[in-house]
């Protein structure tokens, strides 16, 4: 049997190829559902700014519904809306996501998945993705999500906590760190 | 009903987090354990692209400009399989890569070698039905890096590659069989096992050179898979 290729580091190269224009654009005024903005950063283990750092995005849609053929959940694709975004991170380690919320997923058995969007991350010295999800601060569900149910160290969930902007409504702030004291919880999918 | 989950990572087949010979890993590894996650609905699904997403010219890298780019012209093709040797159809495959002499068409890429106006060094494709691609390309340049004294990357195409969900998802380098830079990067040491290493290796190929164009490259990738179910099982039998 053949085993998965053995992957490699983004390296520092890649934007001529994959930020794609728009990339963090990922809901247009057509798009149903709760428009928001993620103001994200990438911080390394001292807190020093990725300035090379790419992150992709995959959601469902407001209703819940991932536009694939294998989510044979009730609800309707929004046309408006793929669920994917891809983004480059600036030079203080900044990207801005504009996407709308997603709704809860079913998840194994009978339980329900909190809203969320996977999130993979790549840079230069990041030799695999890392993966990891965004969820909201006082969401809905997240006290019976079973995906951070796995987080034993309940601080810890907290790292996959977007938090509202105190000013703003539908701004919302997302760290990730690869490393350090506050390291951002990563899965092995 | 639970989605068929995909095959767990094979241990000892992909590279650490950190890996202090590359450097850059120490800062930027994750030290805690990973969490494993069981693949929901999330996991199993994943973005699909359509043509839509190509321009044209974008699997030939010697024709995005006025003037054909200066470098040995070849052709990189091969099939995206999962690891049960089927053929991942319709998935996106990007690459990219430095020009004849070892430099990205790339803002941070200050090195002293020239830019060739002709090559960005961008590519997109999508596999066809029996998971195909093909590029036509120049061969990329050797290029020094500060990881350690006197380093070279080994030539290389960066591949990018989606499969059918969110867990197939693919970044790795494609290398050329007999480099002799081979064992000295450690990016490409950092795969842990020899297999591995030789699996992201281009081999030549006759059957994929042009007369008179240029040499072929065959480069097959491998994505996860799922193990095999009842349900397929009995797919096969008909
Ligand atoms: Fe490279």
């Amino acid at each position: 049997m053949p085993i998965e290729s053995g992957w490699a580091t983004v390296g520092p190269f890649f934007h001529a190829v994959l930020p794609w224009k728009d990339g963090g654009v990922m809901a247009g005024p057509e798009t149903k559902g709760e428009p928001i903005t993620i103001l994200g950063r990438v911080l390394d283990a001292e807190e020093n700014p990725i300035n090379d750092a790419l992150i992709e995005l995959w959601q469902a849609n407001a209703g819940g519904k991932y536009n694939h053929p294998e989510d044979t959940q009730s609800g309707e694709i929004d046309p408006s809306f793929q669920g994917f975004g891809r983004v480059a991170a600036d030079a203080e380690g900044s990207f801005t996501v504009k996407t709308i919320k997603p709704g809860p997923v079913r998840g194994l058995g009978n339980s329900w998945q909190a809203p969320h969007i996977q999130i993979s991350v790549f840079a230069r010295g990041v030799l695999k993705r890392l993966v990891t999800r965004l969820y909201f601060e006082g969401g809905p569900g997240n006290e019976h999500d079973p995906v951070l149910a796995l987080i034993e160290d309940e601080e810890r969930r907290e790292t996959l906590m977007a938090k509202p902007d105190p000013k703003e409504s539908g701004r919302w702030h997302f760290t990730l760190r690869l490393g350090g004291p506050r390291e951002t919880v990563f899965f092995d999918v | 009903m639970d989605p068929i989950p995909y095959r767990r990572e094979t241990p000892g087949t992909q590279p650490p987090a950190l890996w202090p010979d590359y450097r850059s890993t120490v800062l930027r590894s994750p030290r805690k354990p990973l969490i494993a996650l069981p693949h929901t609905l999330s996991e199993v699904t994943g973005p699909i692209f359509s043509h839509d997403r190509l321009q044209p010219n974008d699997a030939d890298l010697t024709s995005q400009h006025k003037d054909r780019p200066i470098g040995d012209r070849m052709i990189v093709a091969g099939r995206v399989i999962d690891e049960n040797g089927r053929p991942v159809a319709g998935t996106l495959v990007e690459i990219w890569q430095a020009n004849s002499a070892g430099r990205y068409f790339h803002a941070r890429d200050s090195r002293d070698a020239p830019l060739d106006p002709n090559f960005t060094g961008g590519g997109r494709t999508i596999t066809d039905d029996a998971g195909q691609y093909r590029f036509i390309t120049i061969k990329p340049g050797y290029y020094p890096w500060q990881n350690h004294e006197n380093a070279w990357r080994p030539a290389h195409i960066h591949f990018s590659v989606f499969g059918p969900s969110f867990v197939t998802r693919l970044i790795c380098q494609m290398y050329f069989e007999g480099d002799p830079m081979l064992p000295f990067d450690p990016i490409y040491m950092s795969v842990p096992s020899e297999a591995g290493r030789k699996q992201l290796c281009a081999a030549f190929d006759y059957d994929l050179t042009v007369p008179g164009f240029g040499l072929g490259y065959r480069f097959d990738i491998v994505l996860r898979g799922r193990d095999a179910t009842p349900f397929e099982a009995d797919d096969h039998a008909h």
